[in-house]
């Protein structure tokens, strides 16, 4: 029986928050989870974190990927999160990229980041986490 | 009696037949096949001949460098690249590289800048200061230069959509200072293409963009017989994952446009080409990159005289910053950065650069530290001093192999110059995402390699170490951001309020005619203290602002 084709594909969104322009860590993820079989929403860049929330609200997304090389991730994470509790989302797995130095990370996952991955991480270990992360968070699979 | 028919090289083949080779793909970054060994029958030909593709130092083509002499006349200028926090901070910094005898400065500006925005907008919030100085206003631009005499000084200063409004600020503060706009020197960098190809900082559409580009360009060659309008950008296009000939190939057919948008306004070529320059990325491909630069040269020289029919010999000469790739750096074992970037400025210098910025070991995790900026310009100097690579003048001119990659460089960039053409040009071509597509398939499939361990990145996917960071790292104070909101809100309340707003009615109606120049009202405006946020949204009011439709 197949059941593959009447399970529901997970749904990312790739999301690049505030004014950095670095996009390449960001479409080649996009791309690669798409090849992994989900189904990928890329926001394009320039977006702020209601926008970001806005775009999980409306694509029903199963996880969102922030890729911030700006520095500017301890004011951006922060408020997606928050606005994320605001539209009472508990369910949705939130991950971020990019140039994120260790000694901020635990404060990112205490906030609710579920994983920070960093420069050189291999797509198919943030492929792995999302999979493996994903039916836990939203029942999904 | 077969072995005594047999050639040299024949012979050679035959012993290489019998080695096993290691299982690993021969290619270079760029994917391009590499050989097991390269010959004479591998230069190109005419070497010697009336229309030598080689040829010599300073002279046509300028394969072998723009210059006679080379580094044994002049070393290439060491021209490190900072801006942080508010302007303040960032003069004193240009005032100890001034005091320690640099005599350029290079300014790095924050993102909300780049973007058109005020540092007290909301789109600036966490960003304000961070990667670069915040310059809101002209006053900003005055405190950036205080104590510093614009008329002894080269600036180059890294902005591109809104370069126009960063230029005019800065010919008001050098009229403040008494320097008029004809002694200025310097660079802006201004190459709006490929911000749309690349570096995705914007603030209009494309063809308002260039249309503001080319009323900058205009009043610069009336205006600015000493400014470097212009600075042609592959650095960012490397950056977003572009083989070296895709680089190579975007960033001069970049060039090629403002060349014929400028000669489209009527302009004379010779009275702009000496003046614009370009900035090339150093990627770790040790060959490929002193190709590339050789390559670069070659084309721009043969386009400028032969397409362009420049007469003067400045306007064929493709003079080049270059930079070691930020995206070489990994965040695993960072000191290893430090070997990446000395190879990666090696090759610009043996690609005949004539400025060089290498980047810092800890610049995968943040900005750099001033230890770390230390080192990657100590990086600069071993190599001028201690290597002896400076001693002779292209010294890798005629080895079969190079002079091989740059001949396949150049048709690569001529083949992507060609499907460019046929897409109605690069203005059209980058609307269609074409440049764009294409940099996102080659970043993937190089990623697709590393991810597959058949190209190894050491400390990444071989050679690991488990727990890396070790380096202690630049933090930027939060409350500098504070202080910026508060520095552009005190200039709003204190500056002439009818003013201003005059001088922003001027400048949207001045938008909304066509074959309007755009920079005497920026320059109004400046002097009314109109900040970059205010004149940008003037502008969009007219011109709209722009959305990509990315593709991935």
């Amino acid at each position: 029986m197949p059941a593959v084709s009447t399970a529901r594909r997970i749904r990312v969104v790739v999301a690049k928050p505030g004014l950095d322009g670095h996009d390449r860590g960001a479409k080649i993820i996009a791309r690669a989870l798409r090849d992994a079989g989900m189904e990928v929403i890329y926001t394009g860049l320039h977006q702020t974190p209601e926008q970001i929330v806005e775009t999980v609200i409306q694509e029903d997304a199963d996880a969102v990927g922030l890729s911030i090389l700006s520095g500017a991730h301890m004011t951006l994470v922060p408020r997606v999160v928050a606005l994320l509790a605001e539209q009472g989302i508990d369910d949705v797995l939130v991950t971020v990229g990019g140039t994120i130095p260790s000694d901020d990370i635990p404060e990112l996952k205490r906030l609710g980041v579920a994983e920070v991955f960093t420069p050189g991480a291999p797509t198919q270990a943030i492929i792995d986490f999302i999979k493996t992360a994903v039916p836990r968070s939203s029942g999904r699979a | 009696m077969a072995t005594q028919q047999q050639t040299p090289l024949e012979g050679w083949e035959r012993a290489y037949g019998q080695t096993p080779e290691r299982d690993v793909p021969f290619t270079t970054l760029g994917g391009e096949p590499v050989r097991p060994l390269y010959t004479a029958a591998d230069l190109p030909a005419g070497i010697g001949g009336p229309d030598d593709p080689i040829g010599l130092p300073g002279q046509f083509p300028f394969t072998r460098g723009v210059y006679p002499s080379m580094y044994r006349g002049r070393l290439w200028t060491m021209r490190q690249f900072a801006g942080f926090g508010t302007a303040e901070e960032t003069n004193e910094r240009f005032r100890y590289l001034l005091e320690h005898g640099q005599t350029g400065l290079s300014t790095a500006f924050d993102m909300p800048s780049l973007m058109g925005h005020d540092s007290d907008s909301p789109r600036s919030l966490g960003e304000v200061g961070r990667e670069g100085v915040a310059i809101d206003t002209l006053d900003d631009m005055q405190a950036l230069f205080a104590g510093i005499d614009l008329g002894d000084v080269s600036v180059s200063m890294t902005i591109n959509a809104p370069a126009a409004v960063m230029l005019a600020y800065y010919v008001v503060a050098a009229e403040a200072q008494g320097v008029p706009a004809d002694r200025l020197a310097g660079t802006i960098q201004a190459d709006i293409l490929k911000e749309y190809i690349a570096q995705k900082e914007w603030c209009f559409p494309i063809d308002e963009a260039m249309r503001l580009l080319g009323d900058m360009v205009q009043w610069c060659s009336e205006h600015m017989p000493r400014w470097h309008p212009v600075s042609i950008s592959g650095y960012h296009i490397r950056e977003a994952g572009a083989t070296a000939a895709q680089e190579l190939a975007f960033t001069l057919k970049d060039g090629l446009t403002y060349v014929q948008q400028a000669v489209d306004r009527g302009l004379d070529v010779d009275d702009f080409a000496p003046r614009m320059s370009f900035f090339f990325n150093a990627q770790i491909d040790f060959f490929e990159e002193i190709a590339k630069y050789r390559a670069a040269r070659r084309i721009w020289a043969r386009e400028l005289r032969d397409t362009f029919g420049a007469k003067d010999p400045r306007s064929w000469l493709m003079r080049t910053h270059a930079q070691t790739a930020g995206v070489s750096l990994t965040a695993q074992q960072p000191l290893n950065n430090i070997v990446r970037t000395a190879i990666e400025a090696l090759a610009g210098v043996l690609g005949g650069t004539q400025s060089l910025h290498t980047n810092s070991y800890d610049e995968a995790l943040a900005l750099p530290t001033e230890d770390a900026v230390r080192i990657a310009l100590r990086t600069q100097q071993i190599i001028a001093h201690e290597t002896g690579v400076t001693n002779t003048i292209d010294p890798l001119g005629g080895s079969y192999f190079v002079e091989a990659l740059t001949d396949r460089l150049e048709a690569q960039a001529y083949d992507y110059f060609r499907r460019i053409d046929e897409l109605g040009g690069m203005v059209q071509a980058v609307k269609q995402n074409f440049p764009q597509r294409e940099i996102a398939d080659a970043s993937y499939e190089l990623q697709g390699e590393i991810d597959a361990g058949r190209r190894i990145v050491v400390g990444v996917n071989a050679h690991t170490e488990g727990d890396d960071e070790t380096a202690v790292l630049h933090r930027v104070d939060p409350a500098l951001e504070r202080k910026q909101i508060d520095r552009v809100q005190a200039v709003r309340a204190r500056r002439d309020a009818a003013a201003a707003e005059r001088a922003l009615s001027a400048l949207q109606a001045a938008a909304a005619r066509e074959h309007t120049n755009l920079m005497p009202p920026l320059l109004d405006a400046a002097r009314a203290h109109v900040s970059e946020g205010e004149i940008t949204q003037a502008l969009q009011r007219v011109f709209g602002s722009y959305t990509e439709a990315p593709v991935f």
